[in-house]
């Protein structure tokens, strides 16, 4: 890829409130090959509540510290890319949404914009619109339900995982009662979107916006400034800039370690570059910069929000020169990428000229961000694990595809 | 102060806690058997097959084209085509399906099924409990399982099913005036050809007949273009 890099204008570097204690150094790692007795090897998952699904780690232990973990994934491999194969280029649509099965709409997204890069489609522009409004909603209820799966797993059991999915719940009905699933929209189509906006719907979008920052402070004074939490959280699982960018990490996660990288601001893909927003960036790359990423980026999403509502055009929805059935592309091959809210989800797409592709890849930002997770949890308290691997929001749908 | 953060915390539950006798926006859990959220209009669950009138088996849209067939990414449906073909709702001979099953076990709610079909004999339904003991045949649904009035799909989509039937009436109102037009030149047709034959009255060979033939088609050519147009 050919992007230049431009960094957006002015990032928020998080002011996040800190203990004010200094940071604990991660005790060393050291391994005694004479005795290997006391080393405990401990398999957590499959089935274990806070591994998110099926994911296994094989943590090795000396008393509580680890000093090596090993992921293990794959319990829930599907075939996705070969199935894709055998499928029509609409047939993959439906795939798509059980990838993240948390935010459809932005997995629908990355692969109608490699579509559309492959059969050179063009847009209208109230789809695109609604294209941003439903994507950003979706980020908005991946975040508020990250938040709430975090505190969960660290055993803030129920009122922030109960607040958190009250909030997500309005943004299923919206989504539901436009695309007609909560979860499984299967709402973009090359060239544009399924439905238009029924009647009212932009009012009803409206007024849940209205209200959202109300939860927003409602759940920053519930738990940002808890002692327990920053204690649990700062200096935790911290990733390093230079770590973060040598592994390809991106999203939230890569934000919170100061790497200022967010394809919206980078590619402009779509019509982000109308938008006026910001990039929050973290300073430590601990679980607690992690955490409030979600934070200043729901906040953001909320002003994309409200300027794409004032701003969308009456139009079609919809290329008409687009058949979505018998679609053929010529040979060639694409790679669209998104911001999803979990990171830099891209599809690349390789077609010989039939109406199913040759070549379908995911580049899943859930398992590419847990491959540091070693890195992160290496001298740590095994109960720390929890936390680090809640803070890297990973959905095993799109680990394993 | 150390513990201001938690203090702020619990403040803001009990907020909730006590909020919930006062504000009904704060009890959004609904006892779900016995409650139930009112049905959202959009929702989509299993497909179902369409039927005009009140005989299903008369009345069913499907022409078994089978495109939804190749279509359904999971291959959830299976049509069997008729060998004979029966009236449709126009009218028009088609084909029906003899067997037309759905596995409702492997369907993924995706409704491509829907999108593609040309004749809007399969639409989306709003069901979604069907529990079973029985996991095989239950859940694979039949062709009179499947079909459901049109009546019925007013209820559960007003809207959709408003512009369906208006672009279903179009659609037959368009047919009609076709078919009465081919029907006046067939019948201007054979006025012209008897007319021709009555005043050529030694032999109405082709070559004189044709002649009369242009003037014919001027006269419906006038009164339906495209028709005048298409012959």
């Amino acid at each position: 890829m050919s992007t230049t890099f431009a960094p957006p204008a002015e990032p928020i570097v998080t002011d996040t409130p800190t203990l004010g204690k200094p940071a604990p150094q991660p005790a060393s790692i050291a391994t005694d090959p004479t005795r290997p007795e006391q080393y405990l090897e401990v398999s957590m998952g499959p089935q274990h509540p806070s591994t998110h699904g099926v994911f296994r780690m094989n943590v090795v232990l000396d008393g509580e510290q680890v000093i090596k973990l090993k992921p293990v994934f794959g319990y829930l491999h599907r075939n996705h890319e070969k199935i894709a194969e055998s499928e029509t280029y609409l047939g993959n649509m439906p795939y798509t949404d059980r990838l993240d099965y948390l935010c459809s709409i932005t997995n629908n997204w990355a692969y109608a914009i490699a579509v559309e890069k492959l059969g050179g489609i063009e847009v209208p522009e109230r789809a695109e619109y609604i294209r941003v409004i439903t994507g950003e909603l979706t980020r908005l209820q991946n975040h508020a339900g990250l938040l709430g799966f975090l505190l969960q797993d660290m055993g803030a059991s129920g009122t922030p995982l109960m607040y958190a999915f009250r909030e997500r719940e309005k943004v299923l009905d919206l989504l539901e009662s436009l695309t007609g699933a909560r979860m499984m929209c299967n709402y973009l189509r090359f060239g544009g979107v399924r439905v238009d906006l029924p009647a009212g719907w932009l009012d009803q979008a409206k007024a849940f916006l209205a209200e959202f920052p109300r939860f927003l402070d409602e759940f920053e004074r519930l738990l940002v400034g808890n002692e327990i939490l920053m204690e649990r959280t700062q200096n935790v699982g911290v990733l390093s800039r230079e770590l973060a960018i040598s592994s390809a990490i991106s999203g939230p996660m890569a934000r919170a370690s100061g790497l200022n990288y967010d394809i919206r601001k980078v590619d402009g893909y779509s019509i982000y570059n109308r938008f006026s927003f910001r990039v929050p960036l973290g300073s430590h790359g601990d679980v607690y910069d992690r955490y409030m990423m979600r934070f200043l980026e729901m906040r953001e999403s909320v002003k994309i929000l409200e300027q794409a509502m004032r701003d969308i055009p009456a139009g079609p929805i919809q290329n008409p020169a687009v058949k979505a059935r018998l679609f053929r592309p010529k040979p060639g091959e694409a790679y669209g990428r998104i911001e999803s809210p979990k990171g830099e989800l891209g599809f690349y797409l390789i077609s010989d000229g039939s109406g199913v592709p040759y070549r379908y890849r995911v580049r899943p930002p859930s398992l590419i961000n847990l491959t540091v997770l070693e890195d992160l949890c290496l001298g740590h308290n095994v109960a720390d694990v929890v936390a680090i691997l809640g803070s890297v929001d990973i959905v095993m749908g799109e680990v394993d595809r | 102060m150390l513990g201001e953060g938690i203090i702020k915390g619990l403040a803001e539950t009990a907020r909730n806690f006590f909020g919930s006798y006062v504000r009904k926006e704060r009890l959004t859990t609904v006892q779900y058997p016995e409650q139930r959220l009112p049905q959202i209009e959009a929702t989509r669950n299993f497909p179902f097959l369409v039927f005009d009138g009140t005989d299903p088996d008369a009345g069913l849209r499907c022409v078994s084209c089978q495109i939804c067939e190749k279509e359904c990414p999971p291959k959830c449906i299976f049509i069997e085509k008729s060998k004979d073909k029966k009236p449709d709702a126009v009218g028009k001979p088609q084909f029906y399906p003899t067997v037309f099953n759905i596995d409702v076990s492997v369907c993924m709610s995706c409704q491509i099924c829907v999108e593609v079909c040309p004749f809007e004999a399969i639409k989306m339904d709003v069901q979604y409990d069907y529990p079973t003991e029985d996991r095989f045949s239950a859940l694979l649904f039949d062709k009179h399982e499947l079909s459901k009035s049109n009546e019925y799909y007013h209820q559960i989509h007003p809207t959709e099913a408003a512009a369906v039937d208006a672009a279903l009436a179009a659609e037959r109102e368009a047919a009609a005036a076709k078919a009465a037009t081919a029907a006046a030149a067939a019948a201007a047709k054979a006025a012209a050809a008897t007319a021709v034959t009555s005043t050529q009255s030694n032999g109405a060979t082709p070559a004189a007949a044709k002649p009369a033939t242009p003037g014919a088609a001027a006269d419906t050519s006038e009164a339906q273009p495209a028709g005048g147009e298409k012959r």
